[in-house]
């Protein structure tokens, strides 16, 4: 495997003094997109909330381990700064209600006071929602507020937005969970196609999902990692029974 | 044949209860439309132009308005708003956003207890603060008072509005990177605009018509004024002084002061009924 573009080292989580993760060790390779399965409950939302530093908003939510962003401690530099090279597309799209659609694509510029010439940022929206695919549907009422979006679309521009930013990974948290089949069908393709411009790390708990579209998946079970490989070793030779058993549908 | 009359019986009781339900309903409406009747039919012949745009005239000189107590009771609006509306979102902000912990318990209880203190105590406080310092009534002292009874209000409406907005809204910035006080100034605020201006329309709506704390604090005065360290006239003052005067056309003219302020205080909860509609915010 080349060099992983984030490393998780001995990886502890908590809520209070509930362990939620336990020693997880892993490498995410940069350009692929990495699917992390498991039922309910085994952590995998905490683990992606942990690498852009989201986890310890919740009261009372520690950690403990390194996770280095290419050879980077994401744990010794200001979040705010992490989750600047770490975006994240959550469960339910959250566009801003207040903001135009241009607007919701730039908000990390104009949110964090970052001045950046026009004639740039019109280029940042236009490739934003171009590596969305929500460009052509769209680029017609850049200037109205979201909220006549569609679901899906609303994901979309969700995604476009932190794609805005030029993050070396994007996190998404279960993106479809709350989306029609259509919806989740087009935004499937679309992560496959992201892959060559940023590193996608995805949590599913739908199996069949982490097949469909992910490079290499992790398998966690109550708070560990289990598993890791590649998504198509795994699907057909896995080392766990544990894993085994998921896929095939013994629990979970 | 049992369970036919028990079922009648039910429904007789239902419709009883609906109907009490409906006449207590139209009851609660009854006073509002007396008092408007009665603010209406004495104050609207007191009504002119003058009444408006002239300051009030020695006692037997007929005409005369009521000019200063219109501007006096705009003036003291800006002042107590000034005061209390930063201070205000400022608390209810820091509330919503702390449910728990000592420091939060606290200062909404102090919430609690001052939205309950007798707005003449606050007068009467604002007197001791204030008014004996700079050794004489005034409009600022008279600001601070009502400005004083504003703040639950805020406070409160501010808590509500910032809790209704959904936690994903403020995760979506965040994980933008963006710092925690921009997240607050630039999308949980603006998300809450509507109820929060609402809030302060209807504190506004509320100080409007108080007297009490301005009965030492503002004072009132006949002339025009705009220092605000001076003596200022306000429209529930000058009820109060012209409806507990001997004065036939000045009892004339505070029935007509009420309907100036009963159409301001209506005008504010339009006002806010309206802002509430057109700013919500989608989710």
């Amino acid at each position: 495997m080349e060099s992983p573009v984030l490393r998780i080292e001995n990886f502890y989580a908590y809520f209070g003094d509930n362990c939620v993760l336990k020693n997880v060790n892993l490498s995410i390779p940069k350009n692929k997109a990495t699917a992390i399965m498991g039922p309910s409950g085994c952590g995998k939302t905490t683990l992606i909330r942990c690498i852009n530093r989201m986890h310890e908003l919740t009261l009372g939510a520690t950690v403990s381990g390194k996770i280095y962003l290419l050879d980077e401690d994401i744990y010794a530099t200001n979040p705010i700064i992490v989750r600047r090279k770490i975006g994240m597309v959550f469960q339910r799209p959250n566009p801003f209600p207040t903001m135009s659609i241009y607007d919701n694509v730039i908000a990390g510029y104009k949110l964090n006071g970052i001045k950046i010439a026009k004639n740039e940022l019109e280029k940042i929206v236009e490739e934003s929602l171009r590596k969305a695919a929500l460009w052509d549907e769209v680029k017609d009422f850049l200037h109205r507020k979201g909220s006549f979006l569609s679901g899906g679309q609303q994901q979309r521009l969700c995604l476009a937005r932190a794609l805005a930013m030029r993050p070396e990974i994007i996190l998404l948290d279960e993106p479809t969970s709350a989306l029609d089949p259509k919806s989740t069908a087009s935004i499937e393709e679309l992560i496959t196609e992201l892959v060559d411009y940023v590193t996608i790390i995805i949590v599913t708990h739908n199996t069949a999902q982490a097949a469909r579209i992910s490079d290499f998946t992790a398998f966690m079970y109550l708070g560990e990692l289990i598993e890791f490989g590649p998504t198509e070793k795994m699907f057909t030779v896995p080392k766990d029974k544990r894993t085994e058993e998921y896929l095939g549908g013994k629990f979970g | 044949m049992k369970d036919q009359s028990n079922i009648r019986f039910r429904i007789t009781k239902d419709i009883i209860f609906k109907g009490f339900i409906v006449l207590f309903s139209v009851l609660s409406g009854i006073p509002l439309i007396v008092i408007l009747y009665f603010i209406i039919k004495n104050g609207i012949s007191a009504i002119n132009w003058e009444f408006i745009t002239s300051l009030p005239k020695p006692v037997g000189e007929p005409g005369g308005g009521v000019l200063n107590a219109i501007i006096g009771t705009i003036i003291l609006i800006v002042i107590s708003s000034i005061i209390s509306v930063p201070i205000g979102i400022f608390a209810g902000i820091y509330l919503a956003e702390n449910k728990q912990g000592k420091v939060p318990y606290f200062v909404r209880l102090c919430v609690e207890v001052l939205q309950g203190v007798p707005s003449i105590v606050i007068g009467i406080i604002v007197y001791a603060w204030v008014v004996m310092p700079l050794k004489s009534p005034s409009a600022l002292s008279g600001g601070i008072a009502l400005g004083i009874m504003m703040l639950p209000v805020i406070i409160r409406s501010t808590e509500e509005t910032i809790r209704l907005i959904p936690n994903s809204l403020r995760e979506a910035s965040l994980a933008l990177g963006v710092p925690y006080f921009r997240t607050i100034l630039k999308v949980i605020l603006p998300a809450g605009i509507s109820g929060i201006s609402t809030g302060i329309l209807l504190s506004v709506a509320r100080i409007a018509g108080e007297t009490a704390p301005l009965l030492f604090t503002a004072f009132g005065s006949n002339f025009m004024n705009w220092n605000i360290l001076k003596p200022i006239a306000s429209l529930p003052l000058v009820i109060f002084n012209y409806a507990t005067s001997p004065y036939e056309e000045w009892i004339t003219l505070a029935w007509g002061t009420s309907f100036v302020l009963v159409v301001l205080v209506l005008g504010l909860n339009l006002l806010a009924k309206i802002v509430a509609r057109k700013w919500k915010v989608q989710f």
